[in-house]
């Protein structure tokens, strides 16, 4: 390994030594402002650290990962989401009894393999990452201990996500036993030399997909998603919304590139599919829920949807157009599911979960500046101007439309219209006229400082997008 | 510049009201009223230029472009013609009547409110001026947002639905807009390589029969659910009827109208072949809709639905004379836009000020009320009469000239269009009657009509005068802008 390898990998050893770190402070002393603290420094440290291996890359910085545009900014997106949610949870836990030193430490151990996963050119990174990652969010989502709703979630979860292993594993077998190669790049070429569609092949992709389905919450993949989402914690659901999501994804854009599994169209098929009924059913099933928290799960299920029909124009159009929608639609999704989550985590007590809608009422003459920030939110999650959200979809119209994606954009306009009525429910639910009653609320001053640059970003990448979309379209290109 | 400015106006007098209510509850009302009138002066500029016009080269006579999304080729690109002159002062008029009219009838947080009615507004302006598909795009989906909490805030009753619905029908309507905003411009880059939403150049992007069908059909029905007409009118009468009386001024008189623009200003231009091919089947919505809403309104008992009705009859002759496509009907259009917006803004506002008095729309609940209400009673016929289409107002003028010039391009559905002069009688005056003559009906002493009352409804009377005895100042503003719409569309389809 030569030395630029090692600068490469930078971030990622920084946020493994942070690990390490933080779990040593805690069997020194117990602290969770310590231990918080440490973990943000890291996070911070391994953010810089990225600007380091940015002047290495393009480099395969060892025979697993490889540090590109692509990883760098995808890395960035994590860790900062990462660093918002920290925050939210310091807010979230520090009232709260019980040690919660571990739950900074869980979160550094869930962004390494994060960042493992987006950085993987390798099925074992691949499955190292992901799993590092999922055992994890186990212990995240059933934190609160004494419990019963996370500790069911988090069964949940662990169960469901064995079992999509046990799927990722079976498949990448099958290609191994097909390709003889592990690596991204050598299944590649092996599928490039082929003209015709080797059947376990495509089998293994078909298993690796349902694997990742899971992790997505893709319809039918779908059904542990509102139970881990109402049971986990406030901003720990939103690490989940975003941070394993948002890995998974990439992991599975860059997986289908690089070995050009797009030439199997039977796949597109099968992930129309899909998409079409997670954009439709979560839309339907979003409908009928009275609990913010499930609502917006069943939310993300169609935005998943949304995302995968950027993803499956990767078949008639240029990769870079792919990359640079997914990428846009990816950040503008992070900023919003974690500002929607984050409002959850601020309005929510050590004694109650602000979860059921009737919570939400009258917040706009009680707490106007959180409620306005909760709309713009909402509106963004719709995808209304004047919000980044917006953007995004114009993203994926436009990847869908140079695909001639029909069918699908169809089921995103109707999608979209169901979407509207159940984000414009909690808009009317927080405008009611309540009388005013004098609670003074607590004050997070984090939680809040986080909530407000998300808003102005929000805001900012919905009116003038350009200084992102040149971001964007750098690692699109470079890729 | 003059053009961004009148949007910023708006925009920050919006954000001024708003923050206004600190200091008191009463000045809201007050900077929106100053707001108004900057933008009232600003206007003189425009109105000044837009009598020379002829001498210019194009009819265009002011224009503001920076880059907006240059990756997409997208501008933030403003323009001014005549037509887009007149809407504009259509939507400033009637943005003084919604403020007028909410003086006292909104009660509660008239910060808010007063900072949704001027966005509102600044949208409008925005779809206006918009010569870059993108933004026009933007300031559509931009002016619902407001007016959905205009409704479901202050509206009546029924309003979360009412508010609910109408944003849901708009918004979904619309994504077939971008989808066809979309495809256009990649059917665009795919024969030029370039991507661009600008106006100007999207004119000349030639497109197969098919491909212009449907990205017409895609527009068509954006604007056709915003005018509204048969079958995609249902939303209004719900919204009409839910919303407080400012919004039902600006939804009546100046929101309906963008659907109308649209029509004229994209649709035909852009797809003329297509729109021609088309067109039948357009006018003929346009005349099931002029009759249907004519018999709809005349069944209803609630005042401001039956009025919404009546809109809806009313849009029906917009979207009949912009598809016969001839001068003529175009100019009969544009002058229906302007005599309707103000004539249905003051029924609204009469409605609203009967509510307000009696707090019932209900027209059984009402009756006798001319002996208690002179000054009310007198506007009210006057404006019904308006409404239905006397010779020597404004509306007269406007319908007259889209029969006329329909009557040349299909005989039969003008023919079906003009029974609704028989029908528009009968449910304006059965308001007259119902409501204002006939037995008197219980009530305690009314007040009539105050100073800021007859102020405003009598500078909307006099406008309708005006158009109707003398519309050729307002037909030589929208002249060479229509004029020129027909002529780029004729090259076009050559």
């Amino acid at each position: 390994m030569s030395i630029n390898q090692l600068i490469a990998l930078a971030p990622i050893m920084t946020i493994a030594g942070t690990a390490i770190a933080v779990m040593v402070g805690i069997a020194v002393r117990r602290n969770f402002i310590l231990a918080c603290s440490v973990a943000a420094v890291g996070i911070i440290l391994s953010l810089w650290s990225l600007g380091i291996a940015w002047r290495e890359s393009p480099i395969q910085a060892s025979l697993l990962i490889r540090m590109d545009a692509y990883t760098l900014f995808y890395m960035a997106l994590l860790l900062s989401a990462g660093l918002a949610v920290l925050g939210f949870c310091y807010d979230y836990f520090k009232d709260r009894e019980g040690e919660n030193e571990e739950l900074p430490l869980l979160l550094l151990t869930a962004l390494l393999g994060g960042s493992v996963l987006v950085g993987s050119s390798h099925f074992a990174s691949f499955f190292m990452g992901l799993e590092i990652l999922s055992i994890s969010l186990f212990v995240l989502i059933g934190y609160p201990l004494n419990q019963v709703r996370p500790l069911e979630g988090a069964i949940k979860y662990l169960i469901l996500s064995g079992v999509s292993s046990a799927f990722l594993l079976m498949g990448m077998a099958l290609i191994y036993a097909q390709c003889g190669e592990l690596y991204f790049s050598g299944i590649g070429g092996y599928i490039a030399s082929r003209e015709d569609i080797n059947i376990m092949v495509l089998g293994g992709i078909i298993l690796i997909v349902a694997g990742l389905g899971f992790k997505l919450s893709l319809i039918p993949f779908h059904l542990w998603t509102p139970d881990v989402y109402q049971g986990a914690p406030a901003p720990i659901t939103a690490f989940i919304a975003t941070v394993s999501k948002g890995a998974v994804f990439v992991l599975l854009l860059r997986y289908f590139i690089s070995t050009d599994s797009y030439a199997y169209k039977p796949l597109l098929n099968i992930f129309s599919v899909i998409a079409g009924l997670s954009i439709l059913g979560g839309n339907l099933l979003a409908l009928l829920q009275n609990n913010v928290k499930r609502l917006l799960a069943y939310s993300s299920i169609a935005h998943m949807g949304y995302l995968s029909v950027a993803f499956i124009a990767g078949g008639s159009i240029s990769s870079i157009l792919v990359i640079e929608s997914v990428t846009f639609y990816l950040f503008a999704y992070f900023i919003t599911t974690i500002g929607a989550f984050g409002v959850v985590s601020i309005l929510s007590t050590p004694q109650t979960e602000a979860e059921d809608i009737s919570f939400y009422r009258g917040l706009f003459w009680q707490r106007p500046w959180l409620a306005a920030a909760f709309t713009l939110m909402l509106l963004s999650l719709a995808g209304i101007p004047l919000t980044a959200g917006f953007i995004g979809k114009f993203y994926i119209f436009t990847g869908a439309a140079d695909g001639r994606l029909w069918g699908l954009l169809f089921a995103i306009i109707v999608g979209s219209g169901l979407g509207l009525y159940y984000y414009l429910r909690i808009i009317v639910v927080m405008s009611t006229n309540v009388e005013a009653t004098a609670v003074e609320p607590a004050q997070y001053f984090i939680s809040t400082a986080i909530l407000v640059f998300l808003t102005m970003l929000l805001v900012w990448f919905g009116i003038y997008p350009t200084l992102l979309i040149n971001v964007i379209q750098l690692v699109a290109y470079v890729t | 510049m003059i053009l961004l400015v009148l949007i910023c106006v708006l925009l920050l007098g919006g954000f001024a009201a708003w923050f206004s209510e600190r200091r008191s509850p009463e000045a809201p009302r007050w900077v929106a009223i100053v707001t108004l009138n900057v933008e009232a002066l600003l206007l003189i500029l425009p109105c000044s230029v837009a009598g020379h016009v002829d001498g210019l080269s194009s009819a265009w006579f002011a224009d503001f472009s920076v880059p907006w999304i240059p990756r997409f080729g997208i501008g933030f690109h403003l323009a001014m013609d005549g037509l887009s002159l007149l809407l504009i002062m259509l939507t400033v008029l009637l943005g003084f009547m919604a403020v007028s009219s909410s003086w006292t009838e909104i009660k509660s947080r008239q910060g808010f409110f007063f900072f949704n009615l001027l966005t509102c507004l600044a949208g409008t302006i925005g779809v206006f001026l918009a010569v870059d598909l993108f933004l026009f795009f933007f300031f559509w989906e931009l002016m619902i947002v407001p007016m959905y909490f205009l409704i479901s805030i202050w509206g009546h009753e029924n309003r979360t639905y009412a508010a609910i619905k109408f944003f849901i029908f708009t918004q979904v309507s619309s994504l077939l807009m971008l989808l066809a905003i979309v495809a256009l411009v990649l059917i665009r880059h795919n024969k030029s390589g370039t991507y661009s939403f600008d106006y100007f150049e999207l004119l000349n992007t030639p497109l197969g029969p098919d491909a212009a069908l449907w990205l017409m059909l895609g527009f068509f029905i954006a604007f056709t659910v915003k005018l509204p007409a048969v079958p995609f009118h249902t939303w209004l009468p719900d919204a009409h009827t839910q919303a407080p009386t400012g919004g039902s001024v600006i939804l009546a008189g100046v929101m309906l109208k963008t659907g109308a623009y649209g029509l004229l200003r994209f649709v035909m231009p852009l797809f003329p072949e297509a729109a021609h091919q088309f067109a039948p089947v357009a006018m003929a919505m346009g005349a099931i809709s002029v009759l249907y809403a004519a018999v709809m309104a005349f069944a209803q008992s609630d005042l401001k639905r039956l009025i919404a009705y009546t809109s809806v009859s009313h849009m029906g002759f917009i979207l009949l004379g912009v598809f016969s496509w001839n001068p003529l009907s175009l100019q009969g259009s544009v002058v229906t836009m302007l005599a309707h917006g103000i004539s249905a803004a003051a029924l609204f506002m009469i409605a609203g000020a009967l509510q307000e008095r009696l707090h019932t729309r209900e027209m059984g609940n009402m009756g006798g009320l001319w002996p208690g209400l002179p000054v009310l009673s007198a506007l009210a016929l006057f404006f019904a009469i308006a409404s239905l289409g006397l010779p020597g107002l404004g509306n007269f003028v406007g319908e007259f000239l889209v029969l006329q010039g329909a009557f040349g391009v299909n005989m039969l559905l003008t023919f079906v269009a003009t029974l609704v002069l028989i029908l528009a009688p009968i449910y304006a005056l059965i308001v007259i009657q119902k409501a204002f003559y006939g037995p008197h009906y219980q009530h305690s002493l009314l007040s009539d009509f105050n100073c800021r009352e007859r102020l405003s409804l009598g500078l909307l009377a006099l406008t309708t005068v005006w158009l109707g005895l003398s519309p050729q100042a307002v037909l030589n503003v929208s002249a060479p802008a229509l004029k020129q719409e027909i002529q780029s569309s004729v090259e076009k389809e050559r």
